[in-house]
């Protein structure tokens, strides 16, 4: 018998209705399950009291026959998404102690389906990173460990609370945001499920922002059927999000029958990078294998531009950051550095975010504020914003061509050390959003699905790109390669 | 192109990040670095190429430019460091 905590949504879901056990009873052993996992600091504000208050009327609904998919489910919340009347710092000391007015469209959306809150969750300070490192909360602990290793290991991130609180079984499942990988790259460090929609899919109103044209929010969980009940729940058009889409939100569960007879499926030769580890590159060929033996056509495809993906990445997302950024001035919220005599409002302003921003969210700062500057906006910006138009066509290309999804790996490793990355080059950690920043460019939705374990028994991921707005389709082959993985591991319990 | 210890000082400026002086080498170090990983963007032919301006081809929605909201003072000031009398509060702006 499995415990309460190790449970997917379609099993709790079913469970509640089937009066099995109640929501309370999930919430509470969420919340010891939270209480005893400290050393993996992968919740940064717990919500007992109002996630027991929730459980309560979940429980009620449920009983009086009102019971939406996510009605009693116990989930986390990424520290991103601004929550009424509760902490919200996205892991930043300049939002010391915020306390949001407003609830995000994207949480009430949940609660409004009777999900509960157990908490926000850690990440990297304002999205930005790849390994939870840069949190003002320190870094989250990837719950898995390499075999005959102590050494503590990096869920990934900027999404790495959400990743390790779902590997660990603190929740049931979590939502997390993925401006340029930051849901799927953690998901495949931890063996766990993550999607991140279409741009539009997801309201961005009350998440705080980091490059506005690549954000999206989506969910996190233990399987492919709980990520697509998730985001159906998460999804809305939102009057408040000017870029939220009216396209309609179909039932993506009632999408998923593993069928996937003659879908042509990609595989982009431009992926295959230099210096691929052997192990990546055969879990690779191993998921083209079983979605060809699934009924699946796979094709070799060529998307030419993919290696300026990072670079061009490198100039928007600082770019659109060091605009949005410009809102911390220690006036309106958050943390203001002390005065010293004489000061004007300007030494204010620039010592409140010398002193409340961390390392990398300073150097992307600049570095957006250098390529928007005069004199180099052109060759910079504009140029970049140019070859984003040709990356999206590549896909626009092949999609045109018939191709319905592309397989790539998710990550070009296994989850590494916390610390290994500290002293080198920050375009080392770059690196790591390599298969999955095209995917943000061009709008398009991409889920991780985790696909075995490495030598040294972590966890790797492969991911499946699909057309824009298809979201059911995509999911349905990735439940497919789910189901032909059939990848059940799970962490061994050290903390 | 490389970023020398002014420019460094300049940007940090324009960003109203206080950088240390003592570390403004390095920092123009680390951002030269990431500059430089962007030069391969010179690579790429775009004559005749638009920049991207949306992701998704669709309008901007317009809705009636009406008053839908206000009167949120006190929310508004909740989370200010400083405010006085119904406002935020700053140093002084002139002498």
């Amino acid at each position: 018998m499995k415990e309460l905590t190790e449970l997917t949504i379609s099993e709790v879901r079913k469970g509640l209705q089937e009066r099995e056990f109640t929501s309370v009873e999930v919430t509470k052993d969420c919340l010891d399950s939270i209480t005893s996992s400290d050393q993996l600091n992968a919740f940064s504000t717990v919500t007992a009291d109002i996630a027991l208050e929730q459980a309560k009327n979940s429980d009620k609904r449920i009983f009086e026959g009102d019971a939406p998919n996510m009605c009693g489910v116990p989930i986390g919340v990424k520290d991103l998404f601004c929550t009424k009347g509760v902490k919200t710092q996205a892991a930043s000391r300049i939002l010391q102690d915020f306390t949001p007015e407003y609830e995000s469209t994207v949480t009430q959306n949940l609660w409004d389906d009777g999900a509960i809150m157990l908490g926000k969750l850690n990440m990297d300070e304002f999205a930005m990173g790849s390994s939870n490192e840069t949190s003002v909360y320190g870094a989250a602990i990837n719950p898995w460990r390499a075999s005959d290793s102590d050494k503590f290991l990096t869920p990934g991130g900027s999404s790495g609370g959400s990743a390790a609180a779902v590997a660990a079984d603190l929740c049931i499942a979590a939502i997390g945001t993925d401006t340029g990988g930051s849901i799927r790259q953690p998901a495949a460090f931890t063996g766990t499920v993550g999607i991140k929609p279409t741009y539009g899919r997801v309201s961005r109103w009350g998440v705080v922002a980091f490059a506005s044209s690549l954000d999206q929010a989506g969910p996190m969980t233990k399987s492919v059927r709980d990520a697509s009940i998730l985001l159906e729940a998460m999804a809305s058009h939102d009057l408040k999000d000017s870029t939220s889409s009216a396209q309609s939100i179909p039932n993506f569960e009632a999408a998923l029958n593993s069928n996937i007879k003659g879908k042509r499926i990609g595989l982009p030769k431009e992926y295959r990078m230099e210096g691929m580890s052997e192990e990546i590159e055969k879990l690779w060929s191993q998921g083209a294998e079983m979605l060809k033996d699934a009924g699946a056509h796979v094709i070799d495809i060529n998307l030419p531009h993919t290696k300026y993906a990072l670079p061009v990445y490198y100039v928007l997302a600082p770019a659109e950051a060091s605009s949005n950024l410009a809102r911390y001035d220690g006036v309106r919220y958050g943390f203001r550095a002390l005065s010293k005599t004489g000061d004007g409002i300007e030494e204010m302003y620039s010592r409140t975010r010398f002193e409340g921003f961390g390392k990398e969210v300073q150097r992307r700062v600049m570095i957006g504020t250098y390529v928007l500057s005069a004199g180099f906006y052109d060759a910079y910006y504009r140029k970049a914003q140019r070859v984003r138009t040709l990356i999206k066509q590549d896909f626009d290309n092949v999609f045109s061509d018939g191709i319905d999804a592309i397989l790539t790996p998710a990550t070009p490793s296994e989850a590494f050390s916390i610390g290994e990355m500290t002293d080198k080059n920050p375009i080392e950690m770059y690196l790591n959003d390599i298969f999955t920043v095209t995917v943000n460019l061009a709008g398009l939705p991409g889920v991780s699905v985790p696909a075995g374990l490495s030598k040294n028994g972590l966890p790797l991921g492969l991911q499946l790109i699909g057309r824009p707005w298809e979201e059911g389709d995509l999911l349905n082959t990735a439940f497919a390669l789910e189901k032909a993985l059939q990848f059940s591991e799970k962490p061994k319990k050290w903390w | 192109m490389s970023i020398d210890k002014d420019t460094a000082a300049r940007v940090a400026n324009l960003a109203r990040i206080s950088i240390p002086d003592e570390e403004l080498e390095n920092v123009a170090k680390e951002l030269s670095s990431i500059i430089g990983f962007m030069e391969q963007l010179n690579e790429v032919n775009v004559d005749n190429v638009d920049p991207m301006t949306s992701v998704t081809p669709t309008l901007l929605k317009k809705r009636t430019d009406v008053v839908n909201d206000g009167n949120q003072q006190s929310k508004v000031l909740s989370n200010a460091p400083d405010t006085r009398e119904g406002f935020f509060a700053v140093p002084k702006v002139v002498d």
